[in-house]
């Protein structure tokens, strides 16, 4: 009985502490949106009011801005390629790098590492010279694979560490009951890490999406979104930079909110 | 049906490639009128009427010189004309063509000569101007000093004047632009220094600048503390967080624009040398890999002609070029400045500071160094004589290495410009 | 098992590694050891010899000290909470990710909104009547409150991508060894320490790493809440190459913010060192 009661304080106690966490995050997002949603004179004024008067001439703005739908076009084009590109050359990368001991496997680690740990504003001259040399210079294709390289690091490290994790014993098995390597792979291993590599794939594409830098140089005729708003947002009248902000921040939440059941599902892969 | 709509798919697409090439816009790659509203007038206002239209892409100072060198190194381009400030311009030099063939006999002799870049060539052609001014909300007026005329303030009126806001309002109320967005080099440069020193490189480290340091710690006193984060002055006018402010007439426009009744501009103050005031010049060339040399100087011709200069006055509050009747039908933000500007440039004690000349590349560091003496001296407060002292060992080893002569409001010298 | 089989896939990786990354590296690499066409140490001089590398490199090392730990406490904390909830698992999960899709210069942008003289905090105190004249946080005076702003920003912008990476290593976790310890009567927090931590090493050593890195580079919400109080390694880079345009200067600060990536990795890797025999 009084077990129970205790459990119950503890419950109400953990469900307050998720609740808050939720709170931590969602406030500056409902902030943001507040100053989006808000007429000009009150996103400057105080004190300010913390409901939205849905006054919708900064939101508007955006939507009429020349070349706005072709910009978002752009960017969910780079970000997709980013993602296909980056699961399809990482995960290969992750798996040997958990499964096999070799030579150079250290070498190769310090590079991915590398890669993120380098400045890019300072690459981008290199890959500018290098892409207008060969013609990949303003292509979808082009910044897709400068985003590629800059999402591979998450996309090797973060299927390296699943795939570190899933038993090696299960693919034994499975060679044992008569399946090939690559069999065993695609039925055993693979619908173990799905739902890790889709956050991989999340995390591609979000990268993808705010990259600024890479973008501004790399594109012109197919600037992305993030390109053609954030760089001139921050010299932008208040208002505007909280409507900039949201038609930024909205599509990726939208993005995460469609692939959440793959999120969700990271979690179901522990009840097998 | 859908075999009619792949159709007429695949025939758009077709069409779509064929025509690109014929079709291509010239691309404008430019620094300026870059917030968002700016940037849509640009394209709808002013580019408009070019024949075939215009990309008119604005992009921060990286990109934009990232994209120029990379474009410069791989000796093959797609951009057909550069805007950008003359600082921004006078480190390219090199990658720039001849534009002495424009007619650019209604442009004033002075900005053609910086448009130069001190070689024999015109790299590139003024596109508009502007200068520095201050700005008040009318509820700051009733703290001015007794007798002063906010025409004609010098700098001791200027503190005495803030002094009173901070005291009588609770807090201070003086707002100045020194955030990493914000132009508070071109102040010292072209403002502080010439109005106590009469100069902005010679007596760099004199008793006079050391006097124009002690009185900008004054000031800094009655200045808002968060200044640090300030870029654009617009803002913090607008939420009323200062009252008084000293910023470049496009970074305050937006307050007159919003609420045209609340605020007044004025000429900046006086000091012992003079009113001294730094003009902005903003200019436009051609890269010597511009795809298509005969459209680009068209363009360039086009930004030129009195109505496009009116509507990129319209568009950005930057002033013509040339000379021209401006209409009565500007926005309040060009009005007030425009008076503003009239009454500094028209004082009895104006004092003209130009744009750093013959710097090259080195023109960010130039900055730098004025930047680094006011965040040592006044942020850090370290020893003004021995900040200045130092920095001049810079300064004067910066000149050395650019062998630039001296531009107004210093003596004209032979060699590179002395750091006494 | 054929030798050749790891390299094989990992051909792909290196292949788009070494063009688009070790390629303009050395290009940079190389511009940070020569001067005017010679090898020299020049730039490292001039880097080192300026009055603000000090600050510049103390407050990044600092700035990641502090947010790092915390970081990785948060994450821990909501990652569990993640896998002990029944219901409603999916919208939270969805909630604690959503800055995954918020960049940094937006976070800067929300955040300064909160904290700036008329901003949002002004407004709730005010309007809770603590305070009658709006109170000013982010003065140059007090940069402990700027830099207590700047790692509040961090941990609502950066600690998602840590909790992620937890979750998804706690999922493989098998819930079995829970169980069982649960039948030995071990304690909620035992559990935690002798199960949950040991087993989730690989995606910890991943989610420090990536983390730390990621730290080292910080920028956008220094710039945007800290003015040019608080100079870190990222914004002088920036500004040697494109302001003073010196770029031998900013590449020298470049390889300076690697050669502290390359070192805390390995700090890490050795910290978190998962011996072979204890694979699961």
């Amino acid at each position: 009985m009084s077990k129970t009661t205790v459990h119950h304080a503890g419950n109400r106690l953990f469900l307050a502490a998720v609740v808050l966490a939720c709170v931590w995050v969602l406030v500056p997002i409902y902030l943001l949106l507040i100053n989006a949603l808000s007429a000009p004179a009150e996103v400057t004024g105080f004190p300010k009011w913390f409901w939205p008067s849905f006054d919708l001439a900064s939101i508007r703005f955006f939507l009429g801005f020349k070349g706005v739908t072709a910009a978002l076009w752009s960017s969910v084009q780079v970000a997709v390629l980013t993602m296909v590109m980056a699961i399809g050359t990482g995960a290969p990368a992750g798996y040997a790098l958990a499964r096999f001991d070799f030579p150079g496997k250290q070498v190769f680690r310090f590079l991915v590492v590398m890669t993120r740990a380098f400045p890019l504003p300072l690459l981008a001259l290199p890959l500018a010279v290098l892409f207008i040399r060969v013609g990949l210079d303003d292509t979808v294709l082009g910044l897709a694979l400068v985003h590629t390289t800059l999402a591979l690091p998450f996309a090797v490290l973060i299927t390296y560490s699943l795939f570190s994790g899933i038993p090696y014993e299960l693919e034994e098995a499975a060679l044992t009951l008569g399946c090939n390597r690559v069999q065993a792979f695609f039925k055993v291993v693979m619908p173990l890490a799905a739902p890790g590599i889709a956050a991989s794939a999340v995390f591609a594409f979000v990268v993808s999406w705010n990259e600024v830098f890479a973008a501004a140089v790399l594109t012109i005729e197919h600037r992305t979104l993030t390109a053609f708003l954030l760089q001139s947002l921050d010299v932008s009248p208040l208002p505007l930079k909280f409507a900039g902000g949201a038609a930024l921040v909205v599509p990726a939440l939208v993005f995460i909110f469609a692939v959440r059941k793959y999120l969700f599902a990271m979690w179901g892969i522990a009840n097998r | 049906m859908t075999f009619d709509h792949i159709r007429s798919a695949a025939l758009a697409a077709a069409v779509l490639t064929m025509a690109g090439p014929a079709l291509a816009e010239p691309l404008f790659w430019s620094t300026q009128a870059k917030p968002v509203e700016e940037t849509q007038r640009m394209r709808e206002q002013v580019m408009a009427g070019f024949p075939g239209g215009v990309d008119y892409q604005p992009s921060d100072e990286g990109p934009w010189i990232t994209r120029i060198q990379a474009e410069a190194q791989a000796g093959s381009g797609t951009i057909a004309v550069l805007g950008g400030l003359h600082g921004d311009l006078s480190s390219l030099g090199a990658m720039l063509v001849d534009l002495s063939s424009i007619d650019t006999s209604a442009v004033g002799a002075a900005m053609l000569e910086l448009g130069q870049l001190g070689t024999g060539e015109q790299k590139y052609i003024p596109w508009m101007q502007a200068t520095y001014l201050m700005v008040a909300n009318k509820k700051a007026l009733p703290y001015l000093p007794a007798g002063a005329d906010l025409n004609a303030l010098t700098y001791d009126q200027m503190i005495a004047w803030t002094k009173a806001l901070a005291e009588g309002t609770g807090g201070p109320k003086f707002g100045f632009p020194a955030g990493p967005k914000g132009l508070k080099h071109r102040f010292f440069q072209g403002f502080l220094l010439p109005a106590y020193t009469g100069s902005t490189v010679t007596e760099f480290r004199s008793a006079e600048a050391e006097g124009a340091w002690n009185v900008f710690k004054e000031l800094w006193k009655y200045t808002n503390p968060a200044s640090t984060g300030y870029g654009f002055m617009q803002e913090q006018l607008l939420t009323d967080e200062v009252w008084v402010a000293f910023d470049h007439v496009a970074r305050i426009a937006d307050a007159f624009n919003q609420r045209p009744d609340d605020f007044v501009a004025f000429p900046a103050p006086a000091g012992p040398k003079g009113r001294a005031f730094m003009p902005v010049l903003a200019g436009i060339a051609v890269p010597t890999t511009a795809p298509d040399q005969a459209q680009s100087l068209a363009l360039i011709e086009y930004m030129l002609r009195p109505e496009t200069q009116i509507a990129t006055l319209r568009a950005t509050n930057f002033f013509p070029v040339i000379a021209t009747e401006i209409p009565a039908d500007m926005p309040p933000s060009v009005r007030a400045s425009a008076a503003a500007i009239a009454a500094m440039t028209g004082a009895p004690d104006a004092l003209p500071a130009l744009l750093p000349m013959g710097l090259g590349d080195k023109g960010g560091q130039f900055s730098q160094i004025y930047t680094d003496t006011f965040e040592r001296i006044v942020l850090n407060g370290q020893p003004v004589r021995a900040v200045l002292d130092e920095e001049a060992a810079v300064l004067r080893a910066l000149m050395v290495e650019a062998n630039a002569p001296c531009w107004a409001p210093d003596l004209a010298s032979d060699g590179p410009c002395p750091v006494k | 098992m054929p030798r050749l089989l790891p390299y094989l896939l990992l051909a792909p990786a290196t292949a788009f590694l070494c063009l688009f990354f070790l390629y303009p590296f050395s290009l940079v690499a190389i511009d940070s050891l020569t001067r005017d066409g010679t090898w020299s140490l020049a730039n490292f001089e001039r880097m080192a010899g300026h009055w603000k590398f000090g600050p510049t490199l103390r407050n990044t090392l600092l700035l990641a000290a502090i947010v790092v730990p915390l970081q990785l406490t948060l994450a821990l904390l909501m990652a569990s909470m993640v896998t002990r909830l029944d219901r409603a698992r999916g919208m939270v999960l969805y909630i604690f990710a959503i800055p995954l899709g918020i960049s940094d210069l937006a976070a800067g942008l929300v955040w300064l909104a909160i904290f700036e003289q008329s901003g949002f905090l002004n407004s709730a105190l005010s309007g809770l009547g603590l305070i009658d004249t709006p109170q000013l946080f982010l003065g140059y005076q007090s940069k402990g409150v700027i830099f207590t702003a700047v790692v509040l920003t961090e941990l609502w912008r950066a600690t998602a991508i840590m909790m992620v990476i937890l979750v998804a290593g706690m999922g493989l976790i098998p819930k079995e060894y829970g169980e069982a310890a649960e039948v030995f009567g071990a304690s909620r927090w035992q559990r935690f320490r002798r199960i949950t931590l040991p087993l989730l090493k690989p995606s910890l050593q991943t989610a420090l790493i990536l983390r730390v890195i990621m730290a080292f580079e910080v920028f956008a919400v220094v710039l945007a809440l800290g003015g040019t109080n608080l100079p870190v390694l990222m914004s002088e880079t920036y500004n040697w190459q494109f302001t003073m345009q010196e770029r031998g200067v900013a590449a020298a600060y470049a390889m300076v913010i690697l050669a502290i990536s390359v070192g805390f990795t390995v700090l890490i890797l050795r910290l978190l060192h998962v011996p072979k025999e204890a694979r699961p």
